[in-house]
């Protein structure tokens, strides 16, 4: 049984979504460009991955498992995430127009954002328990919106940078992220 | 003829993943083996074949409010069938995809043709459509595999190369696959003469249409 602090150290840094597993790198690519962009979308995720773990672990535990259907938890949990997402947006808009303005428009691209999906997965095949998950889910969260709070820093000096034409935009970003990337790596001793 | 367009303008002019930046995760994240990639990349092509013809055989019967969820469950269920089928006959690519089969289902490039070109076309064109994307999503993964199998591991395609004793295992860590895929892009637009992208582009996401994100910052 892993402990709750392992769990937490290793989803936000040695285990980070975007820079070791490779999940979410559309928004990460996308959305990091501005610091107030990257909170609010690392806000959304964090939401989004905590609920969407909190409904598809009693649905694969309690309604698949019984019936014999694991083999349909990709079918299952991107439905409820789908429709989850939509569901929290249309509440959004009516109930909390500010927080809506805020974090609302984030949250369609997170139906595709392969980090939501990535995790509830994983915290199946890994065997947690219930609290374990959702543990996971928010660290998981957190380590998403920390690189990408991260990652537009390094952006907005990238603007101002002399790079040969060949490489500016997209090369030169992903040339960084591997640099951010690196820095991760050395975390990766931290549990052994 | 205008068949053959549709299917070869997905292995190099319109690449899904080099030209059109879709589908990065996959991308970066199998790669560290040629063959890796060249299994993820034939696993997409066959859920991208059967959800583009079951999508544009059913796109009279779709209704326009719900088309999302619609396209992602029948997606998804393609992405079922091929992990049965690679665990039963492959299971040693099926451990080495691990939860990135499953996440096939939310791959952009899959979405963005059912969105793009399935709803819209005849069953024959968007067929091939979904063969020339997907064999140009394996092409890249292929290079992608290639280059940091031999940098990193010294070996291509599980074959040791004798002259590198010492390979920099860098490459096939998570840093290296973003390097690579810097370099390739660059690469890339070097010889196709073009300007690289400078963002990541929204007109290939399924939720653009719908998406006010654009303005906060995905699109300046």
């Amino acid at each position: 049984m892993k402990s709750i602090l392992v769990i937490m150290i290793s989803a936000v840094f040695v285990d980070n979504f975007v820079l070791s597993k490779f999940m979410g790198i559309c928004p990460f690519l996308g959305v990091s460009k501005k610091l107030s962009s990257s909170l609010g979308m690392g806000a959304a995720v964090i939401f989004v991955m905590t609920c969407a773990t909190a409904i598809t672990y009693p649905v694969y535990w309690y309604v698949l498992v019984p019936n014999n259907l694991q083999y349909l938890n990709t079918v299952a949990f991107i439905l409820i995430i789908a429709l989850f997402v939509q569901l929290v947006e249309i509440a959004l808009k009516k109930v909390m127009p500010p927080l809506y303005n805020s974090l609302g428009v984030y949250l369609p691209l997170i139906t595709t954002n392969c980090a939501v999906l990535g995790v509830t997965l994983l915290n199946i095949d890994n065997g947690y328990t219930f609290l374990q998950s959702i543990i996971n889910a928010v660290f998981a969260g957190v380590g998403f919106s920390l690189a990408l709070i991260l990652f537009s820093g390094v952006r907005s000096k990238l603007e101002t940078a002399d790079i040969p034409a060949t490489f500016k935009g997209i090369p030169s970003t992903l040339i960084a992220a591997s640099i951010v990337s690196l820095s991760f790596m050395a975390f990766s001793g931290l549990i052994s | 003829m205008g068949n053959l367009k549709e299917f070869t303008k997905g292995l190099i002019k319109e690449n899904p993943t080099l030209v059109g930046l879709l589908g990065m995760c996959p991308t970066l994240a199998v790669t560290t083996q040629a063959v890796n990639g060249i299994g993820m990349g034939l696993a997409t092509t066959f859920v991208l074949l059967g959800s583009n013809i079951v999508i544009s055989l059913l796109k009279k019967v779709i209704p326009k409010s719900v088309k999302l969820p619609c396209y992602i469950v029948i997606i998804a269920g393609f992405v079922t069938l091929i992990s049965f089928l690679l665990h039963g006959f492959v299971p040693s690519l099926y451990d080495a995809l691990g939860t990135f089969l499953s996440l096939i289902t939310v791959n952009c490039i899959i979405l963005g043709r059912a969105e793009m070109f399935a709803c819209k076309n005849k069953v024959i064109p968007s067929a091939l459509d979904g063969l020339g994307m997907g064999l140009g999503f394996t092409l890249s993964l292929f290079i992608m595999g290639s280059v940091r199998e031999i940098l990193g591991s010294g070996s291509w395609m599980g074959i040791d190369i004798p002259f590198i004793t010492q390979p920099m295992s860098v490459f096939v860590m998570s840093a290296g696959g973003f390097f690579v895929l810097g370099v390739v892009i660059a690469l890339v637009n070097k010889i196709a003469g073009k300007k690289p992208p400078q963002k990541i582009g929204c007109a290939g996401c399924p939720n653009a249409a719908n998406c006010s994100g654009r303005k906060g910052g995905a699109e300046e």
